[in-house]
Formats: structure tokens, sequence, C-alpha cells
């Protein structure tokens, strides 16, 4: 799709939902320069959502969307979970099929829309919680990295089951009291991530969503990787402040309070070496852009 | 949205020409062949612009599934791939089938289980994905024989059935079944059904179109539904009506959809008579005794009818084709004289008997039986017999007879 087919008849402008003239107007579509500055621009990224206020996965569902490097040719594909209330007001499409299933759902999308785009880009990216990604979907998760689909994973990891009540996953932290865990969690979390490499992941990382600059550039990696390369994964810590008993406020510090050195969510990140050429690769045609760009700033 | 121009007499990549589907199923010259029916599968594949094909290695489906892949490795097919599970084979469906491909696969049997909960997503989401139902035992004690309980699953997930008696039906079917299946009104997915091993692994000849012609290619802007592309503008919008908590409007919308995947149902009736000429098939209905069957029954009725005539005893038969939609007007009409109508099946409990006793005047005319289970095969006397039986005529058992 490009922004060119978004267009309005004139005789109909007055009549079109407000949300429709926006987009047309302001969608930053197009614009290789787009990232989460350009939220509350355009509600193409979310003007509302209908997640709990506070809601770490909101700001991550938002720095997700602002940051897709090709938003006009992204489908997403999602699981049952809260992203599910938000997708209806998000402007790029998104399947939402079965619990699990949604590494399975964009291995076909990925192909069909090959076959039938072979001269086009067209991104997909997978956007999850850990119990559709670690637990009861992992089998399609890892099939999906042996067959070296090429399309992006994002696990949303709030360690439980948070849309579904606060059940035991396999992402939770060992001894945590949870429902199912009644005596507290009998193993480790799940190394999802080491997992994610040695089977066949271009470029992983695991963090928290703290710092929007950072998921900025982790999401952008992840889909250029995975668009000419081949599977990427990334884990982001969202967690569900209600399931674990913290205050709308207080999301953002549990988040900096787990990505501290020692603690579970400390960056990581892993880039296989096609991975690295490709990113330096990129690195330089952006520096000429932006060089080019100041070049042309400087002339006017 | 794309503009899509009509490629009929155009060629694709291989050298087919698109050709009118009606011509090339009713005019174009057909060479008979002698052909398992999992070879079938393959040539009516070669010849239906499949997009994507999605393979699991399970048998009986398996050998079908093996030689599409040959079809790929000679550029027949835009992608293939073997899929790790049956769930998973069908999610990977569903997602090519979103992204707007024409998709096949095939299956059977437990495979057909355990993929269950895709299929009501796959109507629901209305997806036009073709899938071919090699038949075979689903219970335990294991058996990998035939057995057609698994359509009685089938009946309610909003799937169009069609129950294929013979590798000529697979033939047709399977290019007739994305004609109708992909129609805007209906726009819906086909559980192709047959009696595995029975026609998948049994020589047939079969009459076959010509290799260089194939189907049109899928237009999935004709699809009532967006198709998830990203060549529509989506402004705040998703596909499917979802399960907002408490919310009366979502549970209303999730209801009419739920009717409305039913009516598309009925809307195929109208293409399935016009591409298989009727939903059923007839012979000698006006005596008072008649075989209504479905699949490979309907060729043991056939023999059992010819067995009958040697004695004096007059029968009919009814050739179900259709499952959904169920012709129920038809039966009533075809079974209006009938005095006695037996119901035989290659199951355990008996699904079209009880379709069949809902659906007309005086059910009690039906008998439900024989049936065979577990992977039995039904020789035809135990058809004779069981109507000998219930016109309390005299009829020896086929131990009896030294068989």
């Amino acid at each position: 799709m490009s922004k060119e087919r978004i267009q309005i008849s004139e005789a109909l402008y007055d009549i079109m939902p407000s949300d429709y003239q926006d987009l047309v107007k302001s969608a930053t579509y197009g614009k290789e320069d787009r990232g989460w500055k350009d939220i509350g621009s355009s509600k193409e990224l979310i003007e509302q959502h209908s997640l709990c206020a506070g809601c770490p996965e909101s700001m991550a569902f938002r720095y997700i969307l602002a940051s897709l490097p090709n938003p006009e040719d992204t489908v997403m594909v999602g699981s049952t979970g809260c992203t599910s209330l938000v997708f209806p007001m998000v402007a790029v499409h998104n399947i939402h099929s079965l619990f699990g299933n949604q590494n399975a759902i964009a291995s076909g999308l990925k192909r069909a829309l090959s076959v039938r785009f072979p001269d086009r880009v067209k991104d997909v990216v997978v956007l999850a919680g850990d119990g559709a990604t670690v637990d009861i979907g992992l089998d399609m998760t890892l099939q999906a990295w042996f067959r070296q689909e090429k399309f992006t994973t994002i696990c949303f990891d709030n360690e439980l089951y948070a849309n579904t009540g606060g059940q035991e996953s396999g992402l939770m932290q060992k001894g945590f009291v949870a429902k199912m865990a009644p005596v507290g969690k009998l193993f480790d979390k799940v190394r999802l991530p080491e997992i994610a490499r040695e089977s066949g992941c271009h470029y992983v990382v695991n963090c928290t969503v703290s710092k929007p600059s950072l998921v900025e550039k982790v999401i952008r990696n992840a889909v250029h990787i995975a668009r000419e390369i081949g599977p990427t994964y990334l884990q982001l810590y969202t967690p569900c402040i209600l399931e674990i008993g913290k205050n709308s406020m207080e999301g953002l510090q549990e988040m900096r309070d787990s990505e501290k050195p020692t603690e579970r969510f400390a960056y990581k990140e892993y880039v296989s070496e096609p991975a690295k050429q490709l990113l330096a690769e990129l690195a330089a045609k952006d520096k000429e852009r932006k060089a080019a760009a100041k070049q042309l700033a400087g002339q006017a | 949205m794309a503009e899509v121009k009509s490629l009929i007499g155009t060629q694709n990549k291989k050298g087919q020409t698109f050709t009118d589907p009606w011509k090339m199923l009713h005019e174009a010259p057909r060479t008979p062949s002698f052909y398992t029916g999992s070879e079938v599968i393959k040539e009516a594949v070669r010849r239906s612009s499949c997009d994507v094909m999605i393979a699991y290695p399970i048998t009986p489906q398996s050998e079908a599934a093996a030689l599409i892949g040959e079809l790929f490795a000679e550029g027949y097919i835009g992608d293939y791939f073997r899929g790790e599970s049956e769930f998973a084979v069908m999610s990977q469906c569903a997602g090519a089938a979103f992204g707007g491909a024409r998709v096949f696969t095939t299956t059977a049997g437990p495979g057909t289980m355990r993929a269950m909960e895709n299929f009501p997503m796959w109507a629901g989401a209305r997806l036009p994905i073709q899938m071919i139902v090699t038949c075979r035992g689903i219970n335990s004690p294991l058996s990998i024989q035939p057995d057609t309980l698994e359509i009685a699953y089938l009946l309610n997930t909003g799937m169009l059935v069609w129950h294929a008696e013979t590798a000529q039906d697979f033939f047709d079917w399977i290019l007739k079944g994305f004609m109708v299946s992909e129609e805007p009104d209906v726009h819906l997915p086909l559980a192709l059904c047959c009696d595995g091993f029975f026609v998948t692994h049994t020589k047939d000849v079969v009459n076959l179109t010509p290799t260089d012609m194939c189907l049109p290619p899928y237009d999935p802007y004709r699809s009532p539904v967006p198709c998830m592309d990203m060549e529509c503008p989506p402004v705040r919008m998703m596909r499917d009506p979802f399960v907002m908590k408490s919310n009366y409007i979502s549970y209303a919308t999730h209801a009419s959809w739920q009717q409305e995947i039913w009516a598309a149902i009925e809307r195929s009736r109208k293409h399935s008579i016009h591409w298989l000429n009727g939903l059923i098939d007839t012979e000698n209905t006006d005596a008072d005794i008649v075989i209504v069957a479905s699949g490979t029954a309907v060729s043991q009725g056939r023999e059992a009818i010819r067995l009958l005539e040697d004695e004096g005893v007059r029968c009919g038969l009814v050739k179900i084709k259709t499952l959904r939609p169920w012709p129920e007007e038809e039966i009533r009409e075809a079974t209006k004289n009938a005095k006695h109508i037996f119901v035989p099946e290659f199951n355990v409990t008996g699904w079209l008997a009880k379709e069949l006793r809902a659906s007309i005047p005086n059910p009690q005319r039906v008998h439900a039986g024989p049936h065979v289970c577990g992977g039995m095969t039904m020789p035809p006397e135990i058809i004779v017999s069981e109507i000998k039986t219930a016109l309390g005529m005299k009829s020896f058992s086929l131990a009896g007879r030294g068989s």
C-alpha cells in the first residue's frame, strides 16, 4: 500500500470519520524517520487505548507501532491477550487467530505475501504474550525459527497469563505464587532468548520497555534483519501491574528495577554475523542519507 | 486495492493457459489415465493454480501431500512446506489464506481432530481453503483404515463438506470446489472428503483434463472481508468480530456473524448445483426400497442393488454429494415414494442416518445400517442381508456362504 491510496473523495470529506481524516492528513506512512516521538501527533499511532491506566504493555505497543519501518506494508499477527483489545484501533492489518498459533499463521502469511508480491517488501510482525509464545505456542514458535521464516516475533513477557487472571506461565519467575502455582512456581523462568539464538534467530534482544529510544532501535533492527536474513526475536518485559499488585504509577519503576545488571531483564542482545553486516550497511546508508539532507538544508 | 484483469487466455510461468473453468471441465478433451486416488489429487492440484500448499506427513493423505511436493519442485505451486503438526498446518494454511493465497492441504483421521479448532476459525474468517480429508479411524485402539466418523465432527464447523465416491469425483470436485468456495457470496473453506485407502490407494481409470489448461488464479479482492495484505487502507479496523468483555454489541456481532456463516453455506447451494449437476444423484427412486449413501458406501449400495435385482427385489439409490450444504429438499423428493430407506455407512454412529431422519417425513422408514467401522470393508452382501432381513426375507450370513 502507499499513502497515495488513502484519499477521500472531496464530496464525502465532511462526513468521513475524523479518524479517517486524520489518517489522510497526518499519517506517518512513508516517512523514513518516523519514531516514538511522533506519538501524539497522529491517531494512527493510537491516540487512545483500552488497556489499564499505566499499563506498560500499552507503552510498548505504542513504541512498536511508531517504530515499524514500513507500516504501510506491515501485517501484524497476534494472539489472545490484552493487545487484542487495542488492535481494533490500529491502522495496520492485524490477524487474531487462535491461542498460540501466531507463528504458524505468520509463516503462512509471510509466504503468501512473498508469492503474491515478489517485488515488494511486506513485513510480518508477530506480537503475543508469554503464554502464547513460550507455553501453548512454543512448538510453532520454535518450528518457525527452525524453518528460518522471515518475520519478527515479539513476546510481551509479563511473566504470567495476565489477560485470563494471573495463572502460572513458563516465563514466570521461580517461586512466584500465582493461580495454579499455589506453593510458588517450581521451575526456573524458561530461557527463551537463549533457545531463540540456538534455534536460528539472527537477532535476539531481552529488555524492558522503559526506554522508548531503545525499543525503537531494537524494533527497527529486528524488522530489517527479519526482512533480509531470517527470524528475529524480542522479549520485552511488560509487567501486568494489576496481577503483580502494583499501582498505575509503578509500572515504569518495576521495569527499571528489573533491568538492573543483576536482574532478569538486564539488556541482552545477540546479533548473528550476517545480521551484524546488514546493520552496518543500514547504518552507513542512514549516515549518508542524513548527510545529504544536511547538505540540502545548508543549500536552502 | 489492486486492479485485477481477467487472465483467461494468458499463460502462467509453466506455460499452462488460464482457462474458463466451465469450458475446461465440460468441453475440453479428456484423457483416460490409470491412477491412484492420491495421484489424481496431484493431477487436480496441477491444474488448480494453487498458490500455497502445506503438508503434514501422516498417512493416508501423506502420499498426496508428497506428490504435490513434486509439483512444487516442478514450479506449479507458489510455495510448499511441511508443517510440524496438524494444528500448525491448518494455522499455516489460515495465514496464507489471510494473505490472499489460494491454499490447499490434506489431512486424515486423528490429524483432522487435532486440527479441529482451526476449522470454525477458517469459516468465521471466510478463508476459502480447500482441505482434502481422506477419512480414517480416529478412535482407540489404533486404526489407520478408513472410517468416516470424522465427517460427523466436520459437519458443524461452518465449512462446506463434500463426500466424493470415486477418484473421478475427486479430480473434478477439487477443481469445482475452488469455484464454489471462492464465490464472494460463499467464501468458505471446503472439506472435500473421501474414504481413505479405498479411494486414495486404489487405482482407477480417471478422465483428466489437458495438462496445459488450469484454473484462473484466485482473486482475493472478491472476498467479502478485507484481505490481510495492507492493500486496502486500514482505518482502525479489525477483521474479526471479537469478544470485548461485557459488551453486548460484541455478543450480538458474534451471534449474527455465526448466522451469516451458515447463510453462506446455504448460498453455496446454487453454485454447488451448477457445478456438481445437483447435490444428489438418483436412480430408480420410484422403488419401494431406496438406499441413501455418500462416499464409497454408494458404490457398495450400487452393487447390492444389482445383487437384489437378481433376486427380484427392485431398489433405488440416492447418492449424496454435498453434506454441507445439506440437500434436504432433494432428499425429501427422492425418498417420497420409499417405504424403506437403508443407509449403509462406514462408521459406528450412523451420522448420515441421523441427518436423514431429521430431514424427512415418517423417519421410521429409515433403517440405520448396515454399519461397518474401524476400517472394515462393506461387502455388498451385508447390505443385501440387511434389506432382506428388514423385509422379512430369508437371508444367509456371509459366514454361512464361506465368504
